[in-house]
């Protein structure tokens, strides 16, 4: 008896949609490309800063319009959306074996989001928004 | 005696004879199933009552064999596993995804069988021991280290969920991973930089990036998903540890 197996082709483009759960990591994986962008502001904010206080604050003019404000929202939301994701599964690459028993995820997650809060709020102390 | 509830199921199968099919068909059957059957029992009724040709692998029926992995609806599932009564109006069976198509619902287990020989997935002992000597002890802590990812059945299932193994062949792939990395948790083992050599590669944990659909599916509650982070962790704090410490300890 021949062998012919047959192999089914899998679509290099739209793979993604045939699951919700491979819509959900692309959902994750696109953030990349927004938290890219901020990276970029930053670069530009640094580079403006060390041209002076008058080249810096101009800059600060250009992104503190309606529409500026509006990308940096977006922008805001899907790093929410990574840091959220990533901190949800900590606890499957970093569990914490505590004698027989291993340490329930929720309290490795909520030292995530515990140290996040704290990170913010010095974060807003040194911007002198609090 | 109570009378088993009786139910017309109608299945979908995708059907491929390698000597007349240039490729695979769907057909379709109707046939009386009890209500609390699995589509494993269906399956057995279409090939007992109306098509003796119908090819498909099983062998335990109580999901510990590992044997009768399929595309149930889309959606990997033991056949054994998965309920009739958890589905509504036609059910579509393939083989698993992922896999090439021998026959029917049979697929080439090829490829995962030879990965997961690459992984060495046996204890390796650190030391010789003469059986004078006695056994290798363990805590039950040091047990609980490794013991959920022992509890892998190779029944293949990650593998159709796993849309990288789908896009790159040549990764590894999650259970054999896992199953290396059960081994390199054991306290009685030492054959971490063999096992190293084949997973800590591109091919190996690196191509891996994380949808996590391997844990999702599996009907053993493994976590492959997370052994393959936890081997990157510890692949990485090595390379640290071997480009920055003095003399490149490991």
């Amino acid at each position: 008896m021949s062998r012919k197996p047959y192999i089914r082709q899998v679509s290099k483009t739209s793979w993604y949609l045939k699951q919700p759960r491979y819509m959900r990591y692309m959902s994750r994986e696109v953030t990349c490309i927004f938290i890219g962008a901020f990276a970029l502001l930053m670069v530009c904010a640094v580079e403006r800063l060390s041209q002076g206080q008058a080249a810096f604050e101009s800059f600060m003019a250009t992104i503190t319009g309606p529409w500026s404000f509006l990308g940096l929202f977006v922008i805001l939301a899907f790093a929410v959306h990574n840091a959220t994701n990533w901190f949800n599964v900590t606890p499957k690459a970093m569990p914490v074996q505590i004698g027989e028993e291993f340490l329930n995820g929720k309290y490795i997650v909520g030292a995530h989001y515990a140290i996040w809060i704290v990170a913010s709020l010095v974060v807003l102390f040194f911007a002198g928004v609090m | 005696m109570t009378q088993l509830k009786k139910r017309m199921v109608q299945l979908e199968v995708l059907r491929y004879d390698p000597e007349k099919d240039t490729e695979p068909h769907f057909q379709k059957y109707t046939v009386e199933c009890n209500e609390e059957w699995v589509v494993l029992d269906a399956l057995n009724a279409v090939k007992e009552t109306i098509d003796p040709t119908l090819n498909f692998r099983w062998s335990c029926h109580m999901a510990v064999c590992g044997s009768c992995g399929m595309m149930v609806n889309g959606e990997p599932k033991l056949s054994c596993h998965a309920f009739l009564r958890s589905y509504e109006g036609v059910i579509r069976v393939e083989p698993l995804a992922n896999f090439p198509i021998e026959r029917d619902l049979v697929t080439v287990a090829d490829d995962f069988l030879e990965k997961l020989k690459r992984v060495k997935p046996y204890l390796i002992p650190k030391e010789k021991k003469s059986i004078e000597q006695g056994e290798f002890k363990q805590t039950p802590a040091q047990l609980m280290k490794f013991r959920q990812f022992s509890m892998c059945i190779n029944c293949m299932l990650c593998y159709a969920a796993c849309p990288e193994y789908a896009l790159q062949p040549k990764f590894i792939g999650p259970a054999a991973i896992a199953l290396a990395h059960r081994y390199n948790q054991d306290s009685r083992d030492g054959g971490r930089d063999e096992r190293q050599e084949v997973i800590a590669t591109n091919e190996g944990v690196w191509e891996c990036s994380f949808v996590g659909a391997c844990s999702e599916v599996c009907p053993k509650a493994v976590d492959p998903a997370g052994a393959l982070q936890q081997v990157k962790v510890a692949s990485t704090i090595d390379w640290f540890k071997e480009h920055l410490l003095p003399g490149g300890a490991k």
